[in-house]
């Protein structure tokens, strides 16, 4: 599907859409509407994954071809993880359904679908816990809020745990502090055990485990692609940047989720590090194996994450690297900031964060040995280190999108604004009640950012596309930035579809812009080939 | 991570907090305190019950009609007329204080306002150390 | 179920109760004992065990991964300034969180409503009340507890005589109506007709939602009937609680039945607690995106079952790749 199949998007999100229907939620069947769900996992990926069941299926058959014993193993798997996970236990026990959750999810705003709201969400998987692990659901069933564990709830949980980004911003409304990502998440663990999942997940997830990327590209096609970029640099600045890859003994690896190598707008991105890193002589590298930041395992199990995760120790040990930057991602930086040390560390053999450039200790990063780009860069400009002329971004009239995992799971939230400043003039903040902690997910994060679920993502991406819509009215921003790889690729439809004219781009693209960098030509157009003083200004 | 010492620690903190009256009483029932009514009238102006239940009501009562209308007699269910007056009527009968109204008050924590205005008789253990107070002046 | 008939059959379970323990104290019946005495030993049991197997039963799960929801700017850079009540770095910032959220309900504080207009704009609309209504409701269910203090006890302690003064401030009627009787009838209410009136909060709401707040309205109504309207002999009403909290149970003559039914109903509450959502009170405490710092990459988190798991070594990529890596330059461990 694409966007010119959708209605205008005055007519997708209507007055009345908050309206619940009339039937019952226990009672209200799954509908696999089209535009509105991911297409299954390829069964190649689920067997190279050496993961349960792989066939190949769709949702909208009656039979999904699950194992006999699917109720069982289901069973068994919710036991398992209230053993391994309080946050589930406790989860499961606390809501109160107070609703204040219910209008904080964009696909609730969206969609207006009442099992969007989080605290049904959870609700579809708690019912069940009920009935099963609960005294009061054993004896007073549906007057207890428990239901039985079918055929159809399975098919309902499929749909709506993969409607649902695990952008936490629920969480941050919550009185208990109840995370839907952290249901979601076992959620989708349960029904991996029946080998259900997406492919725009699992087909990642498959691709990054063999080349140690997302989109599969191998070592010899990720040269070309760092040398197409390379080449692209010197036409625009006259600079040749250095591109180091896998280069035993250098102080830092560099990660950064491969999307950006690959599509615009991210690969404008991506020239950001190369260029500035080279301005600053950076003894760093580039890895083949590790080329990956982002971590598709996040949307599929915890099991997962640690597979794929792997191998950024593994790579900065075999290299001999003293620490780790991390490029701007979303997801990736959740994982790498809540999980990597946990599940893969200790990072013993790194050395704690230092700048070279600055000297700077980055203290913060002390254990898990890896610092966050913007934290890296905020410490450059902070110290005068970077040589910047704002005007080159002059015709760029820009807003920040926070993304949710740096935000909610992170708190990085002052440095890219820091950075921000610094290389634009005009830089103007969307309403309070969309940006950080409080952000709105551009609906794409979690594996959902396909093209097959295009409807539910603009209905998911409304709240953001509201808010973008109105510093276009206010300020007439024509630019997007955010610092994470997802980001780039879905919002440039969201802006498409909810406030066209607005491109959407990266941090490092406009500080490599403003960036004066020694030996290079004067400039006369931007990373993206356009010129840096728009063309109808000189007919002025 | 299991936290166990914190959460041990708010166990114990919710278990003293929820046996609060079990352990603060020391497993002694102390039986309600006796009245001494002080009198050898078979009735109070209305029933026992009656009076047990109503008797701040019945006062706040007298008081709006002796204070507010000026009216200063008292007809009971039974009939019998009585002067509304807390010190003539009430007090003439149960003549200690301390050993009718507070009893009562403080075993279930009242605290009535009569006292705010009315002055309670003199009872007799309270003379003689009244007595004793003014002649060592 | 829809909406409706979970309302009413909580409605009619909490009628149910008041009728069983009406019947029950009645003279004919005379189950005064068992309603007075084994009913009321039976739930404290329940209510205190319960609470604790069901935190034990959390603490044996382990919190494996830590994830704080951070609302704030994390602690990184000197001169960026770092909010630790949001987004804790230790554990002093912990405590003021947790201390933010359990006192005054932070999170419940930050809501809002979303109105979405025709035309496709969204609007957010600031949205307290319920945030009001939960900490008039909390608030006065602790006050209101503290206050029965006077009947549990002897010599009661002076905090309790400080508090029901403070209650009773404005000596409105005899005996004094306490503020917090009408402010946690009115809050309870409010808890109940958004439930009822909010289209989405009806759609969402369980029976396991409406059951604990007519049973604690139910509480509530007793109370202050019992207080205002059909009164007790309170001495033998203490004399009855005595009895319970010093082991020596006696149940005395001549309580009226109002108040076996108020003594029911907090013991059905009692013993619902341990099994039901008001397990959100000892949950919060346990919440682990709140009540962990976010210091990951300061302090290494220990998940006590990490296990090993089948990895893509560099060894298998290089073997997979070698010849293209080196056609591409890329230097490789093998040759």
């Amino acid at each position: 599907m694409s966007l010119e199949h959708l209605p205008k998007p005055e007519e997708l999100v209507k007055e009345d859409v908050l309206t619940p229907p009339e039937s019952p939620w226990m009672d209200t069947p799954t509908v696999f509407k089209p535009g509105t769900y991911s297409f299954p996992t390829a069964a190649k990926n689920l067997k190279y994954l050496g993961m349960p069941n792989p066939r190949e299926w769709s949702p909208t058959d009656k039979d999904w071809k699950l194992p006999d014993n699917w109720k069982e193993i289901v069973l068994d798997g919710i036991r398992e993880r209230l053993l391994k996970y309080r946050s589930f236990r406790v989860f499961m026990d606390i809501c109160v359904r107070c609703g204040a959750c219910a209008d904080k999810c964009h696909f609730y705003i969206g969609s207006g679908d009442p099992k969007n709201m989080p605290v049904l969400r959870a609700e579809l998987l708690r019912s069940v816990y009920r009935k099963d692990f609960t005294a009061l659901g054993k004896i007073f069933g549906q007057l207890a809020g428990a239901r039985e564990l079918t055929y159809d709830v399975i098919k309902e949980w499929f749909y709506y745990f993969y409607q649902c980004t695990e952008c936490r911003r629920c969480s941050v409304f919550c009185p208990y502090g109840i995370d839907t990502a952290e249901i979601t998440m076992m959620g989708r663990e349960l029904l991996h055990l029946l080998g259900l999942g997406i492919n725009w997940a699992m087909e990642p997830v498959a691709n990054c485990y063999r080349t140690g990327n997302h989109l599969g590209i191998p070592p010899h096609g990720l040269i070309d692609m760092w040398e197409f970029m390379v080449d692209d640099i010197e036409d625009i600045t006259g600079v040749k940047v250095g591109l180091p890859v896998n280069k035993k003994g250098a102080e830092i690896l560099f990660v950064t989720p491969s999307g950006d190598y690959f599509a615009d707008p991210g690969t404008y991105t991506c020239m950001g590090y190369l260029m500035l890193f080279h301005e600053l002589g950076l003894d760093y590298t580039w890895s083949t194996y590790a080329s990956e930041g982002g971590n598709f395992g996040l949307f599929t199990s915890h099991e997962m994450i640690k597979r794929l995760n792997a191998k950024i120790y593994a790579e900065a040990k075999r290299l001999g690297v003293k620490y780790i930057i991390g490029g701007e991602c979303g997801h990736m930086w959740r994982v790498m900031h809540q999980y990597m040390d946990t599940m893969n560390g200790p990072a013993d053999f790194l050395e704690e964060p230092v700048s070279p450039i600055t000297g700077t200790k980055f203290e913060n990063c002390k254990t898990t040995k890896m610092v966050h780009i913007t934290e890296f860069t905020s410490d450059l400009i902070k110290h005068g280190k970077l040589k910047l002329d704002k005007s080159r971004n002059d015709k760029t009239i820009t807003t920040f999108h926070d993304s949710c995992n740096p935000a909610r799971a992170a708190g990085i939230l002052e440095e890219p604004r820091y950075i921000l400043r610094n290389v634009v003039d005009n830089f103007h903040e969307m309403p309070e009640n969309t940006i950080r902690e409080q952000t709105f997910c551009c609906a794409g994060g979690a594996g959902l950012g396909n093209d097959e679920n295009i409807e539910m993502r603009m209905r998911g991406g409304f709240p953001r596309g509201n808010a973008v819509r109105h510093v276009v009215d206010k300020h007439q921003v024509n630019r997007l930035t955010c610092m994470c790889a997802i980001d780039r690729a879905t919002l440039s439809a969201l802006c498409e579809y909810w406030a066209p004219d607005v491109t959407v781009g990266g941090i490092h693209e406009l500080v490599a812009n403003a960036m004066i960098m020694t030996g290079e030509h004067e400039r006369t157009v931007d990373l993206r080939g356009e010129p840096l003083i728009p063309e109808e200004d000189e007919d002025v | 991570m299991y936290n166990s010492g914190k959460i041990i620690i708010g166990i114990i903190i919710f278990l003293v907090l929820a046996t609060f009256p079990f352990w603060f009483n020391r497993g002694v029932a102390q039986a309600p305190p006796k009245l001494e009514v002080g009198t050898q009238e078979k009735q109070c102006v209305e029933s026992t019950p009656f009076m047990k239940a109503n008797h701040m009501k019945l006062l706040v009562d007298w008081r709006d009609y002796v204070v507010r209308d000026g009216k200063r007699e008292y007809t009971s269910t039974t009939g019998k007329k009585f002067d509304m007056s807390l010190q003539n009527t009430c007090m003439k009968c149960h003549t200690q204080k301390t050993k009718f109204c507070d009893r009562c008050h403080d075993y279930v924590e009242v605290a009535p306002t009569c006292w705010d205005c009315h002055i309670a008789p003199v009872e007799p253990g309270q003379a003689q150390q009244a007595k004793a107070l003014r002649s060592s002046n | 179920m829809n909406a409706w008939s979970s309302l009413f059959a909580s409605l009619f379970a909490v009628i149910g109760l008041v009728i069983i323990a009406l019947l029950g104290v009645a003279p004919a019946v005379g189950l005064g004992t068992l309603f007075g005495v084994v009913i009321p030993y039976v739930a404290i049991a329940v209510f205190v065990i319960g609470i604790v197997v069901r935190i034990l039963q959390w603490a044996k799960a382990p919190v494996p991964f830590r994830i704080p929801t951070t609302c704030g700017q994390a602690k990184s850079l000197p001169w960026i300034k770092a909010d630790n009540l949001e987004s804790p770095y230790n554990i002093w910032g912990v405590i003021g969180r947790m201390f933010l959220e359990v006192v005054l309900f932070r999170s419940l504080f930050r809501n809002t409503r979303a109105e979405v207009a025709d035309g496709a704009v969204v609007r957010y609309a600031s949205a307290k009340w319920l945030w009001l209504g939960g900490i008039l409701f909390h608030y006065s269910l602790l006050t209101i507890v503290v206050r029965h203090i006077r009947f549990f006890v002897e010599p009661i302690p002076s905090f309790v005589a400080l508090l029901s003064s403070a209650d009773g401030f404005f000596e409105i009627l005899v005996p004094t109506i306490f503020l917090t009787d009408i402010a946690f009838v009115l809050a309870a209410s409010y808890l109940f007709f958004r439930r009822v009136f909010i289209p989405h909060m009806r759609y969402i709401s369980l029976a396991n939602d409406y059951f604990p707040l007519f049973l604690i309205l139910g509480i509530g109504i007793t109370g202050i009937l019992m207080r205002n309207v059909w009164k007790v002999d309170l001495l033998a009403v203490k004399e009855l609680a005595m009895g319970l909290f010093s082991f020596h149970p006696t149940v005395p003559p001549g309580i009226g039945s109002i108040f076996f039914v108020h003594l029911f109903l907090v013991s059905v509450l009692l013993a619902y607690f341990p099994f039901s959502k008001l397990l959100h009170a000892p949950g919060v405490f346990l919440s682990p995106t709140r009540n962990m710092a976010n210091n990951n990459r300061m302090v290494r988190h220990i998940n006590p079952w990490n296990y090993p798991v089948k990895v893509h070594t560099y060894e298998e990529y290089e073997n997979d790749f070698r010849e293209k890596m080196k056609e591409a330059g890329i230097p490789v461990e093998k040759e």
